[in-house]
């Protein structure tokens, strides 16, 4: 078998896909809107849900191709195109925010002036929390996201044609500008788009804790993809399981840090038990929400812990496949926990459930229509970059 | 020489590539029993070896589960059961404060058992005679050369077959290593046994010394003895054996002077107040009023405090009465007491008292001022601000 019988050859993606992507998105819209028109106010809540969970997992993927960059990554430099695909939603996050931004009167509290005026915390809060300074947040921190996408994904691209060395520097030295700016602007958003729904409590801990939870879901969200184009065989034929098995280690480690994050601040809040930290938990707390929280410590936590622990888990293709999808689930809920027990609406029912989760489905669509599209332009392998050959060759 | 063991052949090379090539060759040709030595771990290496996963893991596992069991039980039966006791309000088993110790008891006791049957399984702890150790080629092999040992014990083994495959692989310095032959040590040996006798003595005696001797030498006497009788201690010196005496006789102690017309009605002859009242005069008597007055007089003296209807009323200092007293009488009063009012002599010095007495006047003068000196005190405050 000689070297050159595996060298990548670029495929398309099958058109069933893109059909997929169009039936996700046409179904989800529909459902959404259909929410929309029956409470509206709930739908904007669900509307900011699938909003966050593609938010996390587009710049949790930007994230991961810049770490690649900066650490020197050699492992991940062949399937390094999965996550660059996924962050190309980052652009389109400036199109997706419109409608909150156009709706902040109707879910923050703190937008209303003669809520605030009459709120000694609130008014003290106020330099900070207003429209004006939460809309130019918002456009910095996806403008940065954007920018720095299309810096990495030019130059990656430029390589798979001029095979130059340089580029690869130039792209370390751009994650060693994002990565600190990457840390301002998503622990920025955590705090203005779920930590703000209650504008009253506050945790030092939350950006963190989105940080986490988003790196999770973007390296399932990867983990996923891989396994599935390997399966179809549209990556690199030299792929094997120990690069596999690194995706689930790195899925492992986030999964404890996720869990480490959370705790650490549910503790501190549970032992000082002080009144204005406390109710955030306790409304978490009432009803059907208690089975929420606690089932979010095993669907989060225990579950992927203990499917990911052994060796041989983390090379089998059907349980990562499986636990990545699991821990997609997980994300969806943890943000739900976090978000949707501030929606104060009367018209609770069946029939909400059914409207739930339209946004999000049409995000999976979207997803799903953003890679085909990307697949269809560019290479699923970066085959111009100098780590990939050392990449092909890793082993345990 | 000749009663030496062959243990097995060495081989070096000088690129990780080739070592893994190597390696790799060497399993193809069928040796069970042979390692690999390399200054640190290579990628690529178990599979070359075709390594099974380590089995270290599972004891890693084990010890964890039972680390984390061991912690949550055992402080579940300490905090909630054996003695419990209840902290900053929290239920008595109080989970989220017990799951970073029994985070970290898991850790512990995993990581240790880890290493410990690390060394003793695999390692075969005490195992410090290896017939590698001490060779040219370990000494290579751990700074900058890569290594293989094909054993001797190996059932395809044989002398010229390895030669000629580590030849062919193009590897360096070819060594057979010899097994040093060690003589089984003898335990019973009177050299030996004199030597542990020796030593059992010497340690016994040495710590008998230290903990009924050494222990007990004060380097210094501190203040710990002094040459006085100590408080309820025995004397020598009295015929009763008593340390602690009664004071003489009419002996009066620093700053109290008792009061001469104890349990009359009024004093004999009018007292007048020491005290000239000052600032510092007014404000140590505002202090000790609320302290000690206020509880039943009220705040200002006028006998509203909260007993009001729950005892007999106390009565107002800004009645007719009060004020036609004189100093002395208002003295009397604090030092002896007055019907159900206790006597506050031990509680009040007596330049306190004065400091009171003044104090009262104050407040019986701002109650009942007349219009005219309302307006005089206001002038003088308008007057001390314009300054």
């Amino acid at each position: 078998m000689s070297q050159n019988d595996l060298v990548y050859q670029k495929k398309n993606l099958p058109d069933s896909l893109k059909r997929l992507g169009y039936l996700l998105l046409v179904i989800g819209l529909a459902l959404g809107v259909a929410g929309f028109l029956f409470d509206a106010q709930r739908a904007l809540f669900n509307y900011l849900l699938a909003f966050i969970f593609i938010m996390s997992i587009a710049v949790g993927s930007l994230f991961l191709v810049a770490l690649e960059y900066i650490a020197g990554a050699e492992w991940s430099t062949p399937i390094r195109r999965v996550p660059e695909f996924l962050a190309s939603f980052s652009p389109i996050l400036i199109i997706l925010v419109i409608p909150l931004l156009l709706n902040v009167h109707s879910i923050f509290e703190w937008s209303h002036k003669d809520i605030v005026a009459g709120d000694k915390i609130l008014t003290g809060k106020s330099p900070y929390l207003n429209t004006t300074f939460f809309i130019g947040r918002t456009l910095f921190s996806i403008g940065v996201w954007s920018l720095f996408y299309f810096l990495f994904v030019r130059n990656s691209r430029k390589q798979d044609v001029t095979k130059d060395q340089l580029l690869t520097k130039k792209n370390i030295k751009l994650s060693a500008i994002f990565i600190p700016l990457f840390a301002i602007t998503i622990t920025i958003s955590a705090i203005d788009w779920m930590m703000s729904l209650e504008p009253h409590w506050f945790s030092t801990i939350f950006g963190v804790y989105f940080f986490a939870g988003s790196v999770v879901a973007a390296l399932a969200a990867v983990t996923l993809a891989t396994v599935l184009l390997k399966e179809k065989g549209f990556l690199h034929p030299k792929m094997n399981n120990e690069h596999l098995f690194s995706l689930g280690a790195l899925q492992f480690t986030f999964i404890n840090f996720w869990a480490y994050i959370a705790f650490s601040q549910f503790m501190l809040i549970w032992y000082a038990n002080l009144p204005e930290e406390t109710y955030w938990f306790i409304g978490r707390w009432g009803g059907i929400w208690s089975y929420v929280s606690i089932g979010l410590i095993f669907v989060h936590f225990i579950v992927p812990y203990a499917v990911l622990l052994s060796q041989p888990a983390k090379m089998d293709q059907k349980k990562l496949k499986f636990i990545s999808i699991w821990i997609l689930c997980a994300r969806v809920i943890d943000l739900y926990w976090l978000i949707m027990p501030q929606v104060h609406s009367a018209k609770a029912g069946v029939l909400t459930i059914f409207f739930e989760f339209g946004f999000l489905i049409a995000a999976v669509g979207g997803f799903l229509l953003v890679f085909y599209f990307n697949a269809k332009k560019h290479n699923l392998v970066p085959v111009g970059d100098p780590k990939l050959e050392k990449g092909l060759n890793f082993r345990l | 020489m000749s009663e030496r063991k062959l243990f097995g052949i060495t081989v070096l090379f000088h690129t990780p590539d080739e070592i893994i090539h190597a390696a790799s060759k060497v399993r193809e040709a069928g040796y069970k029993n042979y390692d690999v030595h390399t200054p640190y771990p290579l990628h690529g290496m178990d599979a070359a070896m075709n390594l099974k996963p380590s089995k270290l893991g599972y004891i890693t596992l084990a010890f964890g589960l039972f680390g984390a069991a061991f912690a949550l039980l055992f402080m579940y039966w300490a905090m909630s059961i054996d003695y419990p006791m209840i902290i900053g309000g929290k239920p008595f088993f109080a989970l989220p404060a017990f799951i970073p110790i029994t985070f970290e008891v898991t850790v512990l006791l995993a990581t240790l058992a880890t290493v410990i049957s690390m060394l003793a399984f695999f390692f075969k702890f005490p195992f410090n005679s290896h017939p590698l150790h001490d060779t040219p080629y370990m000494k290579a092999v751990s700074s900058d050369k890569y290594g293989i040992c094909i054993e001797a014990d190996d059932v395809l083994f044989d002398l010229e077959k390895v030669k000629a495959l580590y030849k062919e692989l193009n590897g360096q310095n070819i060594t057979e290593i010899y097994s040093s032959v060690v003589e089984p040590f003898k335990i019973f040996e009177p050299k030996f046994l004199t030597l542990l006798t020796l030593v059992a003595l010497l340690t016994s005696g040495a710590t008998y010394i230290t903990l009924n001797k050494l222990l007990y030498i004060t380097p210094f006497d501190w203040l710990m003895n002094q040459s006085r009788v100590n408080v309820q201690s025995k004397s020598t010196f009295y015929a009763d054996g008593f340390g602690m005496r009664k004071p003489v006789e009419g002996s009066v102690a620093r700053n109290f002077i008792p009061y001469e017309y104890m349990g009359l009605i009024a004093p004999v002859v009018p007292l007048s107040n020491t005290l000239i009242p000052s600032n510092d005069i007014l404000s140590l008597g505002k202090k000790r009023f609320l302290t000690f007055c206020s509880p039943c007089h009220g705040n200002y003296g006028d006998g509203d405090s909260r007993l009001n209807n729950q005892f007999p009323n106390p009565p107002s200092l800004h009645s007719e009465k009060v004020r036609g007293w004189q100093d002395g009488n208002i003295y009397h009063v604090i030092v002896n007491g007055q019907n159900v009012m206790p006597s506050y002599a031990s509680q009040l010095s007596r330049d306190e008292r004065w400091a009171v007495i003044h104090y009262i006047r104050v407040l019986q003068k701002a109650k009942n001022a007349s219009p005219s000196e309302i307006i005089e005190a206001k002038k003088e405050i308008l007057s001390n601000v314009a300054k």
